[in-house]
């Protein structure tokens, strides 16, 4: 499974666990599971769009993606917010179906839009991917300590001089950033577990949020290469394998932070 | 030369859908000095809390810090909110909490300096957290939240701290605490505090003064000055009776002539 | 009368799909109006969305199994509701991570049914078919059934309707009068499940969100009580659905040489126009309103953590 075209695979896949890993770690933090899934599904509207007007994909996504993070954080100021995320979602997935209705369209492109397609990947994707990539992880890094205080308590940042909903603007896009470029290697509808099953396990192990960043993207990786491998070996779907890793990893952090609890509660018997 | 007042209410004035929530209130803060805000709630303490921070402008009136307009990038003010959701999933210790209080606002990440970690390590100490520096913020009991916001607003040395409610949901005993805790820091640090509260009895023994808030006007000074039963009745607009029990301070207002199907006895307001 | 075949195209009041779609639309409209209106004001909005994502497994799997679509969409949005409130976290950001994580895992495996679909029987289309579904071409052998479940949960919903309404509103009231919030929970998201089932059938199972959100969501924006906001959502409802339809017909004789457009997408691209206009009545009548009014966490887009405490 290393072979030569396979290359290209793992070295799409590390990039894709490296960055998911690193803008999941906010996700989860802010409690925007559902954005991190609107935003890739309305890309998928951009990638169909440019498809039947012959354009590379990639550029629809990335327009689509974009217009459903300003959708969101623009709206969602006025109305609720999960109510525009929902609607949002829903109505650039709608004109994804109108465009596909009008395109002969093949089933295997839709397939790969919506659930990834990574072993197919060519050389060629790799630059886009990793420069894309390369901007994701330099905005996180700028913005970090500034995310990390207007997600955890808001109402002092404003206090601070910080602009809460400009943060949250900005890290919209960084996350349209990154699920353009991963929704080619993993599909719309399952990018979005990446970003949120690895951090969710992560900091079950940690309570320090450096080293929570950290074992995300760990974990990330591991889940994609064994996605990867599984996927190869047995020709099912690598979405698949994702889906079912990522909720494995959760369910062992879950179990672990249970299992710590518990022990925490024995100790605490012991020392009375 | 006299420093100008840390902090400088003028005649502040806010109306929300036809109500006049404040009239005109006007205070003013030393350095150093410990502030009760004092009144119901829904009084609108809050309200005035966040004009003072610059979350929202008054409709009428300023306010100066340091002498110098309310501008929101200034520093000079710390703030611990009223409701603060701390999730206990969120991977942050206390320690990290509080050292956002210093640099929270930069851009960039990266180790803090041996500098910054003693400024943590001292600010813990000061509000005796170090026992659980290292826990998760989330699993922290009120009081001890409370301690780790008061600790990352102050962390930063600002000349003024803003509490809003920090003693509602509190014991009896991490009230003492708490309060004890603010004069102490606040002497210590020469940093003026201004904290809301519908009972004023914990804070009798540290107030140097008090900002009672009612209807929408406010009389300040000092406790002897302002708690007094002619200058209650006065903001008030209706006789009230200001008794001195026990070093415990009880204000007590007549049954109003509307409210007849309440039983016949005078009815305790703020006590 | 040039107006009316301006406005209709022919054979549209006598085409028998055009029947069967108005009568499952309008009542899947109906089941999902009211149902959507506790979703909103649950800030289920996610889970209502998830849920239709799972009944695409479940619509998937059915393909391959053999069985009808139908069964699928709802054994898989009820096995999915099911899961979810079982892993039934109290704080609603955790909720909402506890939902998309089987999400995740659902999507998983329809992508792994789907392929099995494809490569192992020979039907074409079965992606677009489920996902976007195809109101004009449900046989009107389904009715029945549609007629049945959406009673079901009508039923379920008005057996629990005053529980749930003080559960949705005020958790920490309905726990004092020993609501069974687990119960009522876990009933609710049942109800949800079968009702996205239902609207999957009409307007596919990732766009179902759609007529549940969307004139539930702009019904609340236009009344103050839940009850006048359900009536108002199956009037929005129903209208969305049969102006949908109408286009969607139409659409087929606008461009002879192409093809029409999908109802699924007018109905969604209706919803979503209502629920922007109602924002700009709401926006006049409340002009008033400053920043300093939405709570903070709102404001700046995090999950609400004080809501929906107690409700499962």
């Amino acid at each position: 499974m290393f072979a030569g075209f396979m290359v290209n695979a793992w070295e799409i896949a590390t990039i894709v666990a490296v960055v998911a890993g690193i803008v999941g770690f906010f996700v989860v933090l802010r409690g925007s599971a559902f954005p991190a899934h609107a935003i890739p599904n309305g890309a998928f509207a951009g990638a169909a769009g440019a498809n039947l007007i012959g354009i590379n994909p990639l550029v629809g996504l990335g327009a689509f993606a974009l217009l459903a993070a300003l959708g969101i954080g623009t709206l969602g100021r006025r109305g609720r917010r999960d109510v525009v995320t929902a609607l949002a979602l829903v109505l650039m997935l709608a004109i994804g179906a109108a465009f596909l209705s009008q395109s002969t369209e093949y089933e295997p492109e839709i397939f790969s839009l919506l659930f990834g397609e990574i072993l197919g990947v060519s050389s060629g994707e790799i630059l886009p991917v990793a420069i894309l990539g390369l901007a994701c992880v330099i905005a996180v890094g700028v913005l970090y300590r500034r995310l990390l205080l207007t997600s955890i308590i808001p109402e002092i940042a404003a206090a601070k001089g910080l602009q809460p909903h400009r943060v949250e603007l900005a890290f919209l896009i960084v996350l349209a950033c990154a699920t353009t470029m991963t929704v080619p290697v993993v599909g719309a509808l399952l990018i979005f577990t990446l970003m949120i099953g690895p951090p969710a396990a992560a900091r079950c192990f940690t309570n320090r949020p450096g080293l929570a960043l950290i074992i995300s993207v760990a974990i990330a990786l591991v889940t994609v290469w064994a996605a990867i491998a599984c996927s190869f070996e047995t020709n099912w779907p690598v979405g698949f394998y994702v889906g079912t890793y990522s909720a494995a990893g959760y369910g062992v952090g879950r179990a672990y932070a249970a299992w710590e609890r518990r022990r925490g509660a024995q100790l605490g018997n012991k020392a009375r | 030369m006299i420093d100008p007042p840390v902090l400088e209410v003028s005649d502040i004035s806010v109306a929300f859908s036809g109500r006049r929530i404040l009239d005109g209130v006007s205070f003013e803060i030393h350095e150093g000095e410990f502030t009760g805000l004092i009144g119901s709630n829904g009084v609108g303490k809050t309200t005035l809390l966040r004009i003072i921070l610059g979350l929202q402008r008054p409709d009428s009136g300023e306010v100066r810090v340091l002498g110098a307009p309310r501008s929101p990038r200034s520093h000079s003010l710390g703030y611990v909110p009223q409701k603060v959701v701390l999730d206990a999933d969120v991977p942050m210790r206390a320690r990290d909490l509080v050292a956002l209080g210093l640099d929270g606002h930069r851009f960039g990440f990266g180790r803090r300096s041996k500098n910054q970690r003693e400024l943590v390590d001292e600010m813990l100490h000061d509000v005796d957290a170090e026992r659980f520096a290292d826990s998760r913020v989330g699993n922290l009991s009120g009081g001890e939240q409370q301690r780790v916001l008061i600790a990352h607003a102050l962390v930063s040395r600002p000349k003024l701290l803003l509490l809003d409610e920090p003693l509602a949901n509190l014991d009896p005993k991490s009230v003492q605490e708490i309060v004890a805790l603010l004069h102490r820091v606040s002497s210590e640090h020469a940093v003026a505090i201004l904290l809301s509260a519908h009972e004023m009895n914990a804070l009798l023994p540290v107030m140097d003064r008090i900002v009672y808030v009612t209807e929408g006007r406010a009389a300040s000074g000092t406790t002897d000055e302002v708690v007094r039963s002619d200058v209650l009745s006065k903001l008030y607009g209706h006789h009230v009776d200001v008794l001195k029990l026990h070093g415990r301070v009880l204000v007590v207002a007549e049954p109003r002539p509307e409210a007849d199907h309440l039983p016949d006895h005078p009815t305790l307001t703020v006590s | 009368m040039s107006l009316l075949r301006l406005l209709f195209e022919p054979g549209f009041f006598s085409s028998a799909p055009v029947h069967t779609a108005v009568v499952i639309g309008a009542v899947t409209a109906v089941v999902s109006a009211v149902v959507g209106v506790f979703t909103v004001v649950r800030s289920q909005s996610f889970a209502g969305h998830a849920l239709t994502d799972i009944a695409t497994t479940g619509g998937s799997g059915a393909v391959y199994f053999g069985i009808s679509p139908l069964a699928g969409f709802i054994g898989g949005g009820v096995a999915g509701g099911g899961a979810m409130d079982l892993i039934g976290v109290q704080r609603v950001r955790s909720r909402d991570l506890a939902t998309g994580i089987v999400l995740g895992a659902a999507t998983g495996l329809a992508a792994l049914f789907l392929y099995l679909d494809a490569t192992q029987s020979a039907t074409t289309g079965v992606t677009q078919q489920i996902l976007f579904g195809s109101i004009f071409t449900v046989s009107s052998s389904t009715i029945p059934a549609v007629v049945f479940f959406s009673a079901a949960v009508l039923l379920v919903i008005g057996a629990i309707y005053r529980p749930l309404l003080l559960s949705s509103v005020s958790p920490e009231l309905a726990s004092v009068r020993g609501v069974g919030l687990r119960v009522v929970g876990l009933l609710f998201m049942l109800a949800l499940a079968v009702a996205v089932g239902l609207s999957s059938i009409a307007i596919g199972s990732i766009l179902s969100t759609a007529l549940l959100i969307g004139p539930a969501a702009t019904a609340l924006r236009l009344t103050r009580s839940i009850r006048g906001a359900m009536v108002v959502a199956c009037l929005l409802g129903i209208a969305t659905t049969w102006l949908g339809i109408l286009l969607a017909y139409d659409s087929d004789y606008w461009d002879p040489s192409s093809q029409g457009l999908p109802v699924s997408f007018f109905i969604v691209a209706i919803a979503f126009l209502l629920y922007l206009l109602s924002g700009l009545a709401g926006v006049r009548r409340h002009v008033g309103r400053r920043d300093g009014d939405i709570p903070a966490r709102e404001a700046c887009g995090l999950g609400d953590d004080t809501t929906a405490k107690a409700v499962a």
